[in-house]
């Protein structure tokens, strides 16, 4: 185990003036010396698209790289529901603090104050970026930008964009970064896929990519490299994510070694639609802006459950009092809108006593009945109709707020949720670990950062809905062009680099030799089969509740695994072709390592905060018991194939008092 | 339900490509990705190459899959990307034919998997609006009429998948270009610089090898937005406005 200081760098002084105070004396680069500097940002979300676009406006030479065919598709755009910022347009109580504070709340008491407050601080700077750019978000009818609700919190700060607000923001950043194409600052590479990185005397300084249509590996040479590539969740193989979403760049860079945190922290989004069969490749997210208005229930008595089960009963043959609102009931100050973490583990719970609503038991009802009634009778009212069709009045609003929706859901199961209430369970959805990054989003590595979901920094255990976007963004045009200037600041006097360097040659050549050892095992199994495998491992035993035991066998079980994938695994095609097998293989191999240490991480923080819940550790009422003494700290862990060792970065709370999260 | 299905293989861009015949199991409940998927893991145990396909978001937003699903651009659901079909929409026995989006400034590159970059390029060209990060006032400085923004938005859903070119015999990007000319255009934000763009997005548009339009309207039946053909006709006013109208 090396010796790594694990320091913030956060500024000293006052938490609501010091972003300010440190932007303005913080060391810049002159305009004519950002010319002279290469930037690499892998990854065009939400976060690498704005983070590319803003420092090709401010001068510096940005390469800008993406697995997918074009910077648009990347998954930022699957995003439902909506953006979070502290505008207070609603005159409902918000400030910077509060959004603040409701995040640190919110994360469980397991992110560091000093980024976080910075995030609610430019928060409000975003929704004025987007708008200017021609982001068409939802509006009232005196033109101004309407709000809504989400879990965790009892403002209104949620922007959003019907049910597409990820696409839009992404649209938005993909525009500016078009802009930055056309004008040379940008150079823009399409089916590239970043697969190691190239370090020279111990600072970042390059990467080697696979062109994806070629299968050939290229070296990019740069002053520096920023990771905006994305979450790990697809770890567990069925997720709401991308398909192609994975952990590939971050875990090279954890294998130069860069610092992995709290990677057991994952997010299980409450609200997805249930799994049918074993044939199913994803899982599709309900947005939690339907928790506005849905209300979540089972049936109070078994025996009910039993006839839905088996399809002998509807969730409308169920009477009202035969019904339990167990959110309702459970969390009266915030009912259907507890955070994320809370709501699943209570679906889980209701599952558990055999109460669900699908035929693999693992479903609970979203309901809008009551909102399709309450809407219909305030638009009779408005609009001064007697013997009016309610329903069908209710039902318009409803499908106006969350059309696409609904449409979604029909689609997937072939039932109507305006007549039946909609089936939800949990599903792995975003991970709150990630890279460790210091206050600039700097890496342990110099010259290496990591932006929105691939770092681990705002979200604590557990991230509340709307944050996500709001992160990426705010790391990509008010955070990172700032504070890359700390490093970049000391190298305008470093000349251009070449992929001449023999660090160069010699990472593309242990590139290759990966590559050829995974297609020479010329086994017998897929590797989706491998992926499908490490996924229920992942979901069995390191998913919505963990404790000690199964997490060591858990692992031992990923060890096994990985030995019989390097055994047995078969890749079709060519190494030098467009290739998908070849694509997901190398992914895979990645995350059967990082499944790993996810277990160790959970294995290693006996305590339960946020997403991360042990069941040896619980309060009598059965919520997360969180040990402050102990744990109040960041576990960065460094890789090592037989034992990594992990690193702590206590955190300091000089703002907010530690206390039990409580939404009763 | 067992299917037959005529699936569209092609090594690269340099040789020919033609149909070849597979037969599979599925069930009503997958996605039609997922029936793909069913065949690839069968091939994949075969040892033979699995047919390349592009997907990633599987939800109908990212834009990804594109497949020509019996003679229709993501198959006969209306409004409906591939991702997004199931096969309870097909009867057991049915014949599917399965070919890539086809269209001039669309190269297949290996099997369905076809190369759009050509719509990044249209976008380059001036969809977008000048704004530097840290510019901008505001969020409601410019109250804008809730219909004007649902129309913006309506354009904007546009997922960039290239449905209307495949549907179209000229395969013309009209209605891809035009929805982003629509989007921008409609709003104060995009106003200031809408001549311009409308001009440099036409004729870059004709410089990637996409066709002429003559009002069939198939893009507007097969888009799985359901983008309105309105954008198209919009657009030409204001072509033929920076054509002929005031010089800047």
């Amino acid at each position: 185990m090396s010796t790594i200081q694990l320091q913030s760098n956060s500024p000293k002084g006052d938490l609501a003036t010091k972003w300010t105070q440190y932007r303005g004396s913080m060391n810049l680069v002159a305009p004519n010396n950002k010319r002279r500097l290469d930037v690499i940002i892998v990854g065009t979300g939400l976060a690498g698209a704005s983070a590319a676009a803003t420092m090709a406006e401010l001068g510096y030479n940005v390469k800008a790289f993406t697995f997918h065919d074009s910077p648009r598709r990347a998954h930022s755009i699957a995003a439902q529901g909506g953006i979070n910022a502290a505008k207070n347009y609603q005159n409902d109580g918000d400030s910077t603090y509060r959004l603040f504070y409701d995040t640190i709340k919110g994360g469980d008491y397991r992110s560091r104050e000093s980024n976080v407050y910075r995030l609610a601080e430019v928060s409000a700077n975003i929704i004025d970026q987007c708008v200017a750019q021609g982001v068409p978000f939802a509006r009232e009818y005196g033109g101004l930008l309407a709000n809504r609700s989400f879990g965790g919190v009892q403002v209104s700060r949620t922007f959003y964009a019907r049910g597409q607000t990820g696409q839009q923001l992404l649209i938005g950043a993909y525009q500016a970064l078009s802009r930055q194409i056309s004008s040379g600052k940008v150079k823009m590479y399409n089916r590239h896929e970043m697969l190691d990185l190239v370090l020279i005397d111990g600072k970042a300084r390059g990467i080697i990519t696979r062109n994806l249509l070629t299968g050939q590996l290229e070296r990019h040479a740069a002053h520096c490299v920023v990771l905006a590539t994305g979450g790990y969740g697809n770890v567990f193989y069925l997720s709401t994510n991308a398909m192609g979403s994975n952990v590939s760049a971050a875990w090279r860079s954890v294998k130069r070694g860069a610092l992995m945190a709290n990677p057991c922290y994952t997010q299980i989004h409450p609200t997805c639609i249930p799994v049918s069969g074993h044939y199913q490749s994803k899982l599709t997210l309900m947005s939690e802006s339907l928790r506005n208005d849905g209300r979540v229930w089972v049936p109070k008595h078994i025996e009910d459950a039993k006839a839905i089960q088996k399809g002998e009963k509807k969730g409308v043959d169920i009477p009202e009092e035969d019904r339990d609102y167990y959110l309702e009931r459970r969390y009266p100050a915030f009912g259907n809108l507890v955070p994320r973490d809370v709501a699943s583990r209570a679906a889980k719970i209701a599952c558990d006593e055999g109460k669900g609503v699908a035929p693999t038991g693992l479903a609970v009802f979203l309901d809008f009945a009551s909102a399709i009634e309450r809407y219909g009778n305030a638009e009779a009212t408005s609009r001064g109709l007697k013997n009016a069709n309610v329903t069908q009045l209710g039902e318009e609003v409803v499908a106006a707020k969350y059309g696409n929706l609904f449409e979604m859901y029909e689609k997937i199961t072939g039932e109507d949720p305006y007549k039946n209430p909609m089936k939800i369970y949990p599903a792995v959805h975003y991970t709150m670990g990630g890279l460790w990054v210091d206050y600039n989003l700097q890496t342990n590595i110099p010259g290496l950062f990591a932006l929105g979901e691939a770092n681990f920094s705002d979200h604590g255990a557990n991230r509340l809905g709307a944050s996500a976007l709001m992160q990426g963004l705010a790391d990509g045009y008010f955070v990172i062009p700032y504070t890359i200037g700390t490093f970049l600041a000391d190298e305008i006097r470093t000349p251009a680099f070449t992929t001449d360097a023999p660090e160069f040659a010699e990472v593309e050549r242990e590139v290759a030799e990966r590559i050829l050892k995974l297609k020479h095992v010329n086994g017998s199994q897929s590797v989706e089969s491998f992926h499908r495998r490490l996924g229920q491992i992942m979901w069995e035993y390191c998913g919505m509740s963990r404790n000690a035991e199964g997490l060591k066998k858990g692992r031992q079980m990923i060890r096994d695994l990985r030995d019989e994938f390097y055994r047995d695994v078969f890749i079709p095609g060519d190494i030098e072709d467009y290739n998908p097998e070849l694509e997901k293989a190398t992914r895979v191999a990645d995350f059967l390592e990082l499944g790993e240490l996810m277990m160790l991480d959970a294995l290693d923080r006996n305590e339960s905060c946020g997403g991360h819940f042990r069941e040896e550790y619980k309060s009598a009422e059965g919520e997360a018991a969180r040990d402050d003494k102990n744990y109040t700290y960041v576990a960065a862990w460094e890789w090592d194939d037989n034992d990594p060792s992990v690193h702590k970065e206590t955190l300091q709370f000089d703002n907010v008092e530690l206390k039990t999260r409580s939404y009763k | 339900m067992k299917l037959n299905l005529k699936v569209w293989r092609q090594k690269n861009n340099k040789v020919k490509g033609a149909f070849k015949a597979y037969s599979v199991e599925a069930s009503e409940d997958m996605s039609f990705l997922e029936m793909m998927d069913v065949l690839n893991e069968k091939l994949i145990a075969d040892k033979e190459e699995p047919v390349a396909f592009e997907h990633d978001c599987r939800e109908g937003i990212c834009g990804s899959c594109n497949m020509v699903i019996n003679g229709k651009p993501h198959g006969p659901q209306k409004g409906t990307t591939t991702c997004q079909l199931h096969m309870r929409h097909f009867k057991d026995g049915d014949d599917i034919v399965i070919e890539p989006f086809r269209a001039a400034a669309f190269p297949v590159i290996k099997d369905l998997v076809v190369d759009r970059s050509s719509f990044d390029s249209i976008i380059q060209a001036g969809g977008y609006i000048s704004v530097n990060t840290g510019q901008a006032p505001d969020g409601n400085a410019i109250p804008i009429e809730k219909d004007l923004a649902g129309q913006a938005f309506d354009a904007a859903t546009c997922i960039g998948c290239g449905a209307c070119v495949a549907a179209c015999p000229n395969g013309s990007a009209m209605l891809f270009t035009s929805a982003k000319i629509s989007h921008l255009g409609l709003l104060p934000q995009g106003e200031v610089e809408h001549t311009k763009r409308v001009k440099n997005m036409v004729e870059t548009m004709d410089k990637e090898g996409f066709g002429m339009c003559s009002n069939m309207g198939a893009c507007e039946v097969e888009c799985p937005k359901e983008i309105s053909i309105e954008n198209i006709a919009r657009m030409n006013r204001s072509y033929i406005a920076s054509v002929f109208g005031a010089a800047e």
